[in-house]
């Protein structure tokens, strides 16, 4: 960058956090000095976890050129199938969440692939094939649950849903407690920003969407890092939608079919990228 | 047109442009690729603007400032490159941009009489209500020529227009010509096919390096004489000696009965320190030769060994792996991702090596990679964290070949490696070919630029129809000869 350049990126950075400034001042001000209060701080960022971690795995998937209409509907399977192997097999407390985990993500991860499958090998735009797969996602979670939540009988799943982190320490400090969820969508987005600006497989998720064919001939196997941005998008809605069933404990295969496929675009758009 | 003149950034694409065009008279243009014909016809047609010059129509000077207003004064161009819509039917296409509305609603009796018409008076039978996309590529050629005629153009251009057509269509082409020269219609005629000219032309006018330099009546222009005036005596740039290849130099690429779309059992081989040098016209298939060989196409047939031995075909990373290295002639399209800094373009081909064990990238060593690569291409830049987007054409191509002399690449393909870009940054990419080849890498060379083909090359095969027409040695290759080939006046 030519010093012009970087002073241009600085300003634009510095003009948009300096909106955010004075639009959280303002709010706290017309809210009498609540919105700025610890414990709305926390409130917001309970409620913004879900959509910011779909909105992670989009990010992948559009940086490439492509897009995830699924993401919203698999919330609702991979919730469905998560409460329903919870309460089929025989484990408790700390086994039976990471096996639960695992099982949800690997959900995803499968729904990921055969979104991309069309996409690498047939050519298809992945509108459409995000598209069945998000018909196929709910039509597929009404029949697992035979079209009602499926109640989760374990407890051990409360912390994870609802729980507190570091909840002693808080408190100590006067200060309201993190949510467990919070702290999914912290190492989600950790790892994530890792992944994408460290990495071989991020660097090659850019140039993928900045020159497809540029990328080709540099020997980039293009289907293969497509093909896992599908996944990551996949795996991405799984969490939440294990999460969703922690906190409900309850699979419902009405859950995530709602704001939660355009507030995911949303986030990504309005975050920069495309 | 008089005295048009054209530049582009580091280039004279016209200069001191005159011709004239008679009604019912056809005029050939001839010229070499980059003479500066199709510049002229896009100032004509008002796709581009001159800096310079007039045009004249009926005696009067008229002033072309887009498309529209060329198809106004009655001029019809047909590109080389489709303008059709491919989901629209043949009548649509025809009359896009002039439809026939009835109370803001297009009138599709009217279009599609129209479209019959047109067609008609061509002596062509179409089926109408398809998609022109389900239409061969000699129809859509065909259609292209019905809409041009269907905005009774009094001048058409036609560029190459039979570059997409087999032997019959050609015919029929010639007929529909000779019928607009009846009518009275001017026509401009750009082609490289030698073997036409007698048969369509009525003046043939020579273009080289941006000028006209000969306009004769058919009759009193031999073929040979009209490809002496294309290659004529230019100003050559100087060519670095390549040093001769060792007797004893192993084969390093060989090439046996390579065969798909565009490309017809090509075989050859190169030996290390040896650059071969494909000629040919566009689209005579020496880029899809490279990118068969380079892995971006999988052939349909034939074999490709490095080294002696065999290479898995149709892989890229297996072909750079191999060590071949492909530089593309789009850079924009296939060799950058504009959007990256030079230091992510200079290491994406190679970025496994830039690992650490922790499997993240390492920047700092890529930084050092590419400092490296910039002092020694002495590529200007201000930094590693450029965008790519934001560097100079010659400077682009620099990246591009940063990126595959970071490998150990032996083979080189280079296609059109100096395409746009200025005198300087040319003899620099001459000299790196020569280092190349002295550390004994092969280098294959596809160029239109002729002189740069016969001035690297230590061998020249030029290329006609997907096939190896001809093979010339160093001191055999004279630009006479080499076009008279790829234009198939000779065999």
């Amino acid at each position: 960058m030519t010093q012009r350049e970087r002073f241009d990126y600085w300003l634009r950075i510095g003009g948009a956090v300096a909106f955010i400034i004075v639009l959280v001042v303002v709010v706290d001000i017309a809210s009498h000095g609540s919105f700025l209060q610890p414990s709305n701080i926390v409130r917001v960022l309970r409620q913004i976890t879900y959509n910011c971690i779909l909105g992670v795995g989009q990010t992948f998937v559009i940086i490439t050129g492509g897009i995830d209409l699924s993401v919203g509907s698999l919330v609702a399977l991979t919730g469905v199938v998560a409460a329903l192997f919870a309460n089929t097999v025989h484990l408790s407390g700390f086994p039976l969440i990471a096996a639960t985990l695992i099982v949800t993500l690997a959900v995803g991860c499968a729904a990921g692939y055969v979104n991309a499958l069309p996409v690498v090998k047939l050519n298809l735009p992945p509108f459409i094939t995000t598209l069945a797969m998000l018909e196929m996602a709910v039509g597929a979670a009404f029949i697992l649950s035979h079209g009602r939540p499926v109640a989760l009988q374990s407890e051990d799943f409360q912390n994870t849903g609802i729980g507190s982190f570091l909840g002693g320490l808080t408190s100590a400090f006067h200060l309201p407690s993190i949510p467990v969820p919070v702290i999914w969508m912290l190492a989600v987005i950790v790892i994530a920003s890792v992944l994408l600006n460290r990495t071989r497989f991020g660097r090659y998720v850019f140039a993928i969407g900045g020159n497809e064919e540029a990328a080709r001939l540099a020997g980039i196997n293009v289907a293969r890092v497509k093909t896992a941005v599908y996944m990551i998008s996949g795996a991405c809605a799984a969490i939440v939608g294990f999460l969703y069933m922690a906190l409900f404990s309850s699979g419902s295969p009405q859950t995530g079919t709602g704001d939660e496929l355009l507030e995911s675009i949303a986030a990504v758009v309005v975050g920069g990228t495309s | 047109m008089r005295g048009i003149g054209k530049s582009f950034p580091g280039v004279h694409a016209l200069s001191g442009v005159s011709l004239t065009l008679a009604a019912g008279e056809v005029l050939v243009l001839v010229g070499e690729n980059g003479a500066g014909k199709s510049t002229l016809m896009k100032i004509l047609s008002g796709a581009l603007a001159a800096d310079e010059g007039e045009i004249l129509i009926n005696g009067a000077p008229v002033r072309i400032a887009s498309p529209q207003e060329a198809q106004h004064l009655g001029i019809g161009m047909i590109y080389q490159e489709f303008t059709l819509v491919p989901q629209l039917t043949v009548p649509a296409n025809i009359s896009l941009g002039a439809e026939a509305t009835h109370a803001g609603l297009i009138d599709s009796a009217a279009v599609n009489e129209r479209a019959s018409r047109v067609l008609g008076e061509l002596g062509l039978d179409f089926p109408f209500d398809v998609p022109v996309s389900r239409l061969s590529v000699a129809q859509q050629q065909l259609v292209e020529i019905a809409k041009a005629l269907a905005t009774s153009a009094r001048i058409i251009v036609m560029d190459e227009p039979t570059a997409a057509l087999s032997g019959r269509e050609i015919e029929r082409l010639f007929e529909i010509v000779r019928r607009l020269r009846a009518n009275g219609v001017g026509i401009i005629y750009i082609s490289h096919r030698m073997e036409e000219l007698p048969r369509i032309a009525d003046r043939v006018t020579v273009m080289r390096d941006g000028r006209v330099v000969e306009t004769r009546p058919i009759g009193e222009f031999p073929a040979a004489e009209i490809i002496a005036a294309m290659v004529g005596r230019r100003l050559t740039a100087h060519f670095p000696e390549p040093p001769a290849v060792p007797p004893n130099a192993p084969v390093r690429l060989e090439v046996r009965g390579l065969r798909r779309e565009g490309v017809n059992d090509v075989s050859f081989s190169v030996r290390a320190g040896e650059i071969v040098g494909i000629a040919g016209l566009i689209g005579a298939g020496r880029t899809e030769i490279l990118r068969a060989i380079a892995g971006a196409d999988a052939p349909a047939e034939g074999e490709i060994c490095i080294d002696g031995r065999p290479l898995r075909t149709g892989r890229v990373a297996g072909a750079i792996e191999a060590g071949i290295a492909f530089i593309t002639e789009d850079r924009k399209a296939q060799g950058l991702v504009l959007g990256m800094t030079v230091r992510e373009n200079v290491t994406l081909a190679h970025l496994t090596d830039f690992i650490d064990r922790d499997q993240l990238v390492n920047v700092a060593r890529e930084r050092a990679a590419t400092v490296r690569m910039i002092e020694e291409l002495q590529i200007k830049t201000p930094g590693t964290e450029q965008l790519a987007r934001n560097l100079s054409g010659g400077t682009q191509q620099k990246v591009v070949l940063a990126k595959w002399l970071l490998g150990d690449a032996r083979i080189f393909l280079f296609d059109e490696p100096t395409r746009g870009i200025d005198v300087g940054a040319k003899s620099e990419i001459y000299k790196l070919m020569v280092d190349l080849i002295a550390r004994g890498a092969a280098i294959v060379m596809v160029s239109s630029d002729l002189p740069e083909t016969l001035g690297m090359s230590h061998r020249v095969l030029v290329v006609r129809d997907g096939r190896i027409a001809a093979e010339f040695s160093r001191t055999q290759a004279t630009p006479d000869r080499v076009i008279a080939v790829a234009t198939g006046a000779a065999a």
